[in-house]
């Protein structure tokens, strides 16, 4: 029974408890289970596992541009392959998916402090039909022709032309099959989020008491409800293009000279589609990162964050202004100038709601109690590295500047340093910080500062000299590139060199595997709250939290997430679900 | 002052208009107040599903205005010869008729499902069933009718092959939405006939009990899928 009577003035419970299923087999405990926490490791270890693969196809990519001529297995219609499913598993299959479906189902629950998400049964669904569209994905590399070689943007009419690897063949069926069934299960798992985050929190925790990690993972979902419409189409009218020989996108055009069945499509709406999709899925990947960072900084530096409700109006802000900025990844298609002019506008527009991030996060850790612990070495990371990506996107949303810097392995380094690397780091911070929650355990220390220094350097010293070569002229999905005159000898040098940096990168993943893998048994205790954090998560009575999460009672909240260093308290964080008040909190009125 | 209710029937007063919203946003637990998880959901889920067909009208459009070939004139693709006469759009607006009457039948079984009426609950929604049901039997009949003309996904004997692929693309996509409408409509009111929603009879895959807000919030969805077909026939046919 839910305490009723009105504590400090917290309003009464509205909702009666949730019914939880107990399971009553190994079955639906492990496997199909409906509870949040185990769907949010089910997705994780597979968003992982096929993160994996694009690891290795990248590592192909670079065996051939830094020593091209020298492995035969490796031919042009292969690299294209490797280069279009390195990118789309990155993106979609393991970044928004550990993003929003391992992160998201782990802790919104726990840190709105709700026993479960609100439909546990199609969560589980969102899981199983996620896997679905990776094993359908990952049977492309077996089918005939092998998986697409169509660039991750697909863009047609190429994708489903004989010249292009997998466009008469299974790849490109596959592809779009897998990405409408991601959809799909997305969506299931999307409304979930959005819903138990608006109509499922506990008593007390409003919605500016939320900590900025929810606030980012559930702005990034609402997005993702919005923005994948736009693929889900593009990706219908694709498909039927391929199979029934529809014309949606397909122009009249002649192959080999001779003509195609196709007549009068429109290439361009593919990419108004695509990139109505594309622009916001980049801010769906940061957001949840922007979120996570902030609270990343604001426990391991023992302060509490500067400016909440400004990081929540940009959080907000930014999701919003993500969805009138799309063609800036267009200039180059021909469209109108004057479209180009207001895309750039809006672009630059977004500046200022990141500017106030970063200074936040900047002022958050000024004369703050910096403690250098690796979740913490991966947030200070993010933060240099995505100022550094997002100085180069101020070049590239200029018209006048992304042209000639367009297709040039200048784009290759800002997005990966932008929504690449920045959001990984962060990925990896928030692994470090969870992780004890999720299984009770320290990861490894020396392992973890060894993973952290070399994933961090090394990340600049492959993405630098990228910046380089694009602005030299080197043009990227170019498989071959031992002939063109802007390929210098130090130019050559230059790629041996960001590939041996790749494979030491890519190693030291190796690493972190094993730590995660070997300090489920062999790592230090954590107890219930390692990092003294304030958040709901940190206070459930088990460690890793039991089913139900909160045991009889839920937890009422009197306070912020970010009552760190309060003066006159006794402890320097105090949980937000204590009661009383403790001296001059900076909780915003 | 509108009123939160709580779960044991306590009310909590709160101020009107946009004051409302705006400390309904800033309260805790809930931002819509009286609104279940299941009905928040499904407006959401509805809100996403806009955009899809938002989508598909918005990419049919740029083809029909980017075409150079002539588009097919609807009032003469989409007639009947009956009685020895030419009636454009008669079975469209037949089909209309009968998806818009399925709403109000919808409507009604909304209303007696919150009266426990249960026998006329379930019959009514079996009547928006079969409604929904005559309506892609309809649109099979059109569907083949125009197969049997010549309208291929590729290509038609009177113009643009963008009216073909758009035609079978768009009402294949809402087709399908009502057909699992007409499915999860069967599904509901037989656990309606059956008194699930007054036994707290489990569901069968999801192990939860149900509520008689379930037929509001299926209703939510057929209105929708309704008000979508008009917007087909806006722009699709009328056009």
């Amino acid at each position: 029974m839910v305490d009723i009577t009105p504590a400090d003035g917290i309003p009464p419970a509205e909702v009666a408890e949730m019914e939880l299923y107990h399971p009553h087999s190994w079955w639906t405990k492990y496997v199909f289970s409906q509870d949040a926490k185990v769907i949010a490791i089910q997705y994780s270890a597979t968003a992982t596992g096929i993160g994996l693969v694009a690891l290795v196809l990248s590592w192909l990519m670079r065996l051939q541009l830094g020593f091209p001529g020298t492995f035969d297995f490796i031919t042009p219609e292969a690299y294209y392959q490797f280069i279009t499913m390195h990118g789309m598993i990155m993106v979609i299959y393991l970044l928004t998916a550990l993003f929003l479906g391992g992160f998201g189902n782990y802790l919104i629950p726990l840190m709105v402090g709700a026993r479960d998400m609100v439909f546990p049964y199609v969560n589980m669904l969102s899981y199983w039909i996620y896997l679905l569209a990776v094993l359908v994905l990952v049977s492309s590399f077996f089918a005939p022709g092998g998986p697409t070689g169509a660039g991750w943007t697909l863009y047609p009419p190429q994708a489903i032309m004989s010249g292009t690897p997998g466009g008469q063949d299974w790849g490109i069926i596959l592809m779009l099959s897998s990405l409408i069934l991601f959809i799909i299960g997305f969506t299931m798992g999307g409304l979930n989020y959005v819903v138990t985050v608006l109509q499922g929190r506990t008593r007390g925790m409003t919605m500016m008491r939320l900590p900025l990690t929810v606030w980012g993972i559930f702005t990034a979902t609402v997005m993702a409800l919005l923005a994948f419409p736009a693929l889900f189409v593009a990706s219908v009218m694709m498909l039927l293009d391929r199979v029934l020989g529809t014309s949606f996108f397909m122009p009249a055009i002649s192959e080999m000279g001779e003509q195609l069945p196709h007549n009068g499509g429109s290439p361009i709406l593919f990419q108004h589609l695509f990139w109505f999709f594309g622009h916001p899925e980049v801010y769906i990947v940061a957001l949840p990162a922007f979120g996570i960072v902030s609270d990343l900084i604001s426990t391991h530096a023992r302060k509490n964050i500067f400016g909440y409700r400004m990081m929540v109006w940009a959080i907000v802000g930014i999701g919003a202004l993500s969805f009138v900025v799309w063609a800036h990844h267009m200039y180059v298609s021909g469209m109108h100038p004057y479209f180009g002019f207001f895309f750039a506008t809006t672009t630059l527009i977004i500046a200022i709601p990141t500017a106030i991030k970063v200074y936040n996060w900047v002022l958050t850790l000024w004369r703050g109690d910096i403690h250098l612990t690796i979740p913490m070495l991966f947030a200070l990371a993010f933060i240099v590295t995505f100022v550094n990506g997002g100085l180069t996107g101020l070049f590239l949303g200029n018209v006048v500047v992304d042209v000639p810097l367009s297709d040039t392995m200048f784009v290759v380094a800002h997005f990966h340093m932008v929504m690449g690397v920045a959001p990984i780091l962060v990925v990896f911070g928030a692994i470090y910080h969870w992780y004890p929650k999720a299984t009770g355990r320290m990861l490894n220390e020396t392992l973890g500062r060894f993973h952290f220094w070399v994933t961090f350097l090394g990340a600049y010293l492959i993405f630098f000299p990228m910046h380089y070569l694009g602005l030299m002229g080197v043009p990227r999905r170019y498989a071959e590139l031992t002939d063109m005159t802007v390929m210098t000898e130090s130019a050559h040098h230059l790629n041996s060199f960001i590939s041996i940096m790749a494979f030491i990168v890519g190693f030291a993943q190796m690493v972190f595997l094993f730590n995660l893998i070997w300090s489920i048994r062999h790592g230090r205790e954590a107890g219930g709250n390692p990092w003294r954090a304030t958040t709901l998560e940190w206070q459930t009575p088990q460690t890793p939290p039991a089913h139900g999460n909160f045991g009889k009672d839920l937890p009422i909240v009197y306070r912020w997430a970010y009552d760190y260093s309060v003066p006159g308290a006794k402890e320097d964080f105090i949980p937000q679900n204590m009661p009383g008040s403790f001296g001059p909190s900076r909780e915003p009125a | 002052m509108a009123e939160t209710l709580t779960h044991i029937g306590q009310t909590e007063p709160r101020p009107a208009g946009w004051q409302g919203i705006a400390a309904d946003w800033s309260s805790d637990q809930r931002a819509f107040k009286n609104v279940s998880w299941g009905k928040a959901m499904m407006w959401i889920f509805l809100l996403s599903d806009t955009f899809i067909f938002g989508c598909f009208l918005l990419s049919y459009m740029t083809a029909r205005i980017s075409t150079r070939v002539p588009w097919p004139n609807p009032s003469e693709v989409f007639a009947l010869r009956i009685g020895g006469s030419d009636i454009p759009l008669i079975l469209i607006a037949i089909m209309t008729f009968v998806l818009i009457s399925s709403s109000g039948t919808m409507a009604m079984a909304v209303n007696f499902g919150y009266r426990r009426d249960r026998r006329k609950t379930a019959i009514l929604m079996l009547l928006t069933a079969a409604l929904g049901a005559t309506f892609v039997g309809m649109q099979a009949f059109e569907w083949t009718k125009l197969i049997t003309e010549g309208v291929r996904p590729w290509g038609n004997p009177w113009g643009a092959a963008q009216f073909g692929s758009s035609f079978f693309m768009i009402t294949g996509f809402h087709g399908t939405h009502v057909t699992i409408g007409v499915i999860f409509l069967i599904i509901v009111a037989r656990k309606v006939w059956r008194g699930d929603f007054d036994t707290g009879r489990r569901g069968f895959f999801t192990s939860r009990t149900g509520r008689y807000e379930n037929v509001e919030i299926m209703g939510l969805y057929w209105h929708f899928v309704d008000l979508v077909w008009v917007f087909i026939f806006a722009f699709f046919y009328l056009w």
